[in-house]
């Protein structure tokens, strides 16, 4: 984010069983962010740059990953949100209720060991959409994952654009190896890997960092954008 | 359905002795009902009431300058700095989890978790110790497979990370694993609450899930006896798990605390609503009055007897300050629980119980809980004690091939990599994971400090079936010295005794050198013990007993987390030095049992003394940032400690070890203790060395890392590339 603007002011949404929502709320703020975090039966939203849907386990995912949060109040705000074209990013479990809700493609399945997997993984930018600053196609990144299903199936009928894939096989089979994407207009991504996991040089990485400050960059075009 | 007639025989088939029972009418002056013989039962079950322990446990050290609440409540807690303060306990669940192991691995994660956040802390981190038979047995690995999934399925969903733990193989194991349970959390040292039932009329809050019919008799019946072949029969017994609530009842307690009108707070785990709500009045010397109509139900005509017994998981009694119940009945209908007022705190000392208006318990408190039996059980010494003490090396051929031997060693069942086992665990939830599991002690940054803990479970069976006081010191010692090479310094520490019947005498015997070593151990380390639990009677007719198993759980405290110092070595060039001294002692070793088949022999001395000065050394060293890398030598001796530094680097290592009696195998895997590899920048190699000299722990520069092999004097040397395969897939090949 360059000097001179208002920080990006993002929120986190927080459903029963959201594991990640106050790493999430944090890789934010470490970033640079405004951060509001958001229960899932609110309505009324403040006003926000862009909307982030952590990891975990919302609903304890016993019906299937995401299928519950989907119906949760808030994904009608989350649904405005980006369809006024500003971003919406999902990670692991987030990534899944995005594409329970339609605003992604495909889905994600069980890991094709069916093993629950923490690992370091390295993923290579293809297409970034509006997430354009730092993330350069090609750039590399060091970050975990930790899934049960995280393999990734597309549409039959809608190739998806893809944001990463990792380097060197996927640890779960996804399909051609994809670890997220982005939406046709570019502005909604969801990836299985964890940037705010990967914000501190002291926790391994700060690959995720660059991730989320391209989020956040994005979130000011945005708001500029609106005005 | 009406309720049994109560007698001598159904007395007994509730696992109480005739002169228990007889006890039972003394106190009541009459017969008990079914519901109160059923209360009598889990109470006075050594699972609940310690009742052939608590002498011995009284001899272990409980106080220091950081403890702020030693055993006896849901969890110790020490101070860390901050104004925070560490909660943290150490529980069994092996009998559930031979049983049904995913179940009962799981459940024994979620038991654990809610005696941390009871006290007003969040759970930050998890260990496991495991212990199985065989691997090369089939039963084994369904285990091994069972609860591993268990374990991560509760904390990964819960939202806690598993940092660290254990896992052994041993024939001894294979009829009764072992499953321990370590949670570390932290809260403000001004929010601590306990189990208390205090301020007469004061209401009593049931939160949390529903009751149903599962986990009756889990304390009584089955952690309490032996295994026969009615074991299977056991499973209804075994509770089944919602870690999606037992999140939601995280959140929800810790924002009912925060209104201030919770008075006290206790889970109900072992024995359900009996246990929580006698511990509660016991601590505070007042009675309870309950009225089960208004516990919340899972299923449809539950007894009293069912509802009082159950151990249905994720559920909570609390006392409320009087006419404040609301404000928290509001806190737990946000995050969708159930709450409801089931009882009042009385003046009278007493446990009543009604149901469908009619008194079904009455019950004095104090006999029940805090006045069950003691036992002082008879011990004896093995008969063969002596002789297994004995091994003598000139019957031991010399290792005619180091590099084979090293390999084999790598690939060994208990010395092989682990990442199969913590792969599957979510180590990273709560960004505070600074070292991952694979390393010695896993270390965990404080939330919003720079201080980090430093985390370890340890105990070696091997050496505690040879020598259950020596085996408990190095549990003691090890687990210190694992938390000291990451820079920390050992604070305080939780203990799982493991261990047979104590009706045996060989056994109480076991169990009574175990504690005294542990306590010695913890006295000379500075290291009190400030929770735990016992777990008997593992053990299955015709079978025997699992070997005698103290697990110790350690917690150190690093002041500048930052400096936290990993176990693989960082950088090719750089010195290695080896602290410490190697003595020929290779009794009860890995490398006699996995070479030779022999589990023989003394376990190795431990110099205490010399022992606090590696540990002192060591945090010094990391404190002035000299240490690039620490790995403690343990099972398996400095060179598997030299490879697996190497191994996980991804570069080589060239060192000579000390020349001891001309065996190569002394040299490499003799298992000395108060030992450790360390690795430095070239320029720092001379102030460490000046270090140790000042702390009097000898420190020798054996050699450099780099390179693509392992070359370990006398006699390694093997390729980097076939130690990582060796070492690494053992367990995928095993276990799928």
């Amino acid at each position: 984010m360059s000097e001179g603007h208002e920080p990006a002011r993002v929120g986190v949404v927080m459903f029963p069983g959201s594991n990640d929502d106050r790493d999430l709320a944090r890789g934010f703020a470490l970033c640079g962010a405004r951060v509001e975090l958001i229960w899932h039966k609110d309505t009324r939203l403040p006003e926000l740059d862009g909307i982030g849907i952590p990891g975990g386990f919302s609903f304890g995912d016993y019906l299937r990953c995401g299928a519950m949060a989907r119906f949760s109040p808030v994904m009608r705000s989350v649904v405005q949100v980006a369809a006024s074209g500003r971003p919406v990013l999902g990670v692991c479990n987030g990534f899944q209720i995005l594409c329970e809700a339609g605003l992604l493609p495909g889905a994600l399945v069980r890991n094709r060991d069916l093993k629950f997997v923490c690992v370091d993984t390295r993923v290579a930018v293809e297409e970034r959409g509006v997430f354009r600053d730092g993330l350069t196609p090609g750039r590399e990144l060091v970050i975990p994952v930790k899934h049960g299903e995280g393999a990734y199936v597309p549409d039959a009928e809608r190739k998806p654009r893809v944001a990463f894939r990792y380097v060197g096989g996927s640890p779960n089979g996804s399909t051609d190896d994809i670890a997220g994407i982005v939406s046709d207009a570019g502005n909604v991504m969801g990836l299985m890997p964890h940037p705010e996991h990967a914000v501190e040089a002291l926790l391994g990485s700060t690959d995720g960092g660059v991730l989320l400050r391209a989020f956040l960059a994005a979130c000011v075009a945005a708001r500029q954008e609106r005005r | 359905m009406s309720d049994p007639e109560v007698d001598l025989e159904l007395a007994r088939a509730h696992g109480l002795s005739d002169r228990e029972a007889a006890l039972v009418f003394e106190i009541l002056g009459r017969k008990p009902t079914y519901p109160e013989l059923g209360i009598f039962s889990v109470m006075w079950s050594e699972h609940c009431s310690y009742k052939s322990s608590k002498k011995l446990l009284q001899t272990l050290p409980t106080q220091g300058p950081c403890v702020i609440q030693g055993p006896g409540e849901n969890a110790g807690v020490v101070d860390i700095g901050d104004g925070n303060v560490c909660v943290f306990k150490i529980e069994s669940h092996n009998h559930p989890s031979f049983v049904e192991p995913h179940a009962g691995a799981a459940t024994g994660v979620g038991g654990i978790l809610r005696d941390i956040f009871t006290m007003g802390a969040r759970p930050l981190a998890s260990l496991d110790s495991l212990r199985f038979g065989p691997l090369d047995d089939p039963q084994q690995r369904y285990l091994v497979r069972g609860v591993v999934s268990g374990v991560g399925s509760y904390g990964n969903c819960f939202g806690c990370a598993t940092v660290g733990g254990e896992v052994t193989f041993h024939r001894r194991y294979r009829k009764n694993i072992v499953v321990n349970a370590m949670n570390v959390g932290i809260a403000r040292a001004d929010g601590i609450f306990l189990a208390k039932a205090a301020g007469i009329g004061n209401p009593v809050v049931y939160v949390g899930s529903k009751t149903g019919r599962d986990g009756i008799h889990g304390a009584s019946l089955l952690a309490s006896s032996e295994f026969d072949e009615h074991t299977e029969e056991m499973r209804p017994t075994v509770q089944l798990g919602d870690p999606f609530t037992e999140k939601l009842l995280l959140e929800a307690c810790l924002e009912a605390m925060k209104t201030g009108a919770i008075v006290g707070i206790q889970d109900m785990g072992a024995a359900g609503l009996t246990c929580s709500s006698f511990e509660m009045a016991s601590r505070s010397g007042t009675g309870i009055e309950m009225d089960l109509d208004r516990v919340p139900q899972r299923e449809t005509h539950m007894t009293p007897y069912e509802l009082l017994l159950s151990e249905s998981q994720e559920r909570m009694l609390l006392v409320a300050e009087a006419g404040r119940e609301q404000e928290i009945l509001d806190v737990f209908a946000k995050w969708d629980l159930d709450a409801a007022l089931v009882g009042r705190v009385t003046n009278d000392g007493k446990m009543r119980v009604r149901w469908h208006g009619e008194i079904v318990v009455d019950i004095p408190v104090d006999p029940v809980a805090a006045s069950s039996p003691v036992y002082e059980r008879p011990q004896a010494r093995p008969a063969d004690f002596e002789a297994r003490q004995i091994l003598d090396l000139a019957t031991v051929p010399p290792e005619p091939d180091p590099s084979g031997a090293l390999l084999e060693l790598l690939g060994s069942p208990n010395l092989c990599s682990r990442e199969w086992v913590y792969r599957q665990y979510d180590q990273l939830v709560q960004s505070s994971t600074v070292l991952r599991p694979g390393g010695d002690a896993a270390v965990v940054r404080v939330p919003e400090t720079e201080r980090g803990l430093a985390l370890k479970t340890d105990c070696n069976p091997r050496y505690c079936a040879q020598d259950p006081y020596l085996g408990a010191m190095h549990a003691v010692a090890e687990a210190a010295r694992n938390v000291a090479v990451t820079g920390a310094r050992p604070l305080a520490a939780t203990n799982c005794l493991n261990f047979g019947s104590p009706e045996r005498p060989e056994c109480m015997w076991e169990f009574a050198e175990s504690v005294r070593g542990m306590g010695d151990a913890c006295r000379a380390l500075g290291v009190p013990i400030v929770s735990g639990n016992v777990s008997f009677y593992n053990e299955t007719s015709g079978e025997g007993s699992i070997p005698p198993t103290p697990t110790i759980g350690m917690v150190g405290l690093l002041e500048d987390v930052s400096r936290a110092v990993p176990a693989a070595f960082r950088f090719a060039g750089d010195v290695v030095i080896l602290l410490g001294e190697t003595f020929a002692e290779l009794g009860a070793s890995e490398y006699l049992a996995v070479r030779h088949g022999l589990e023989r022999g003394a376990p190795p001395a431990l110099d205490l003394a010399a022992e606090k000065r590696l540990q002192a050394l060591l945090v010094e060293a990391a404190t002035r940032g000299l240490l690039r890398s620490a790995h403690d030598c343990s099972e398996g001796g400095a060179a598997i400690a030299l490879a697996e530094c190497a191994i996980r680097a991804g570069f080589g290592v060239e060192a000579a070890l000390p020349e001891l009696g001309g065996r190569p195998e002394l040299a490499l895997f003799s298992e000395s203790a108060g030992r450790a590899v360390v690795s430095c920048a070239p320029g720092a190699a001379d102030e460490l060395l000046a270090l140790g000299r000042a702390h009097r722990v000898q420190a020798a520069r054996i050699g450099a890392t780099g390179g693509e092999r392992i070359r370990i004097a006398p006699g390694v040397d093997v390729s980097l590339a076939e130690a990582h395969d060796v070492f690494t897939r053992t367990l995928p090949e095993a276990l799928g």
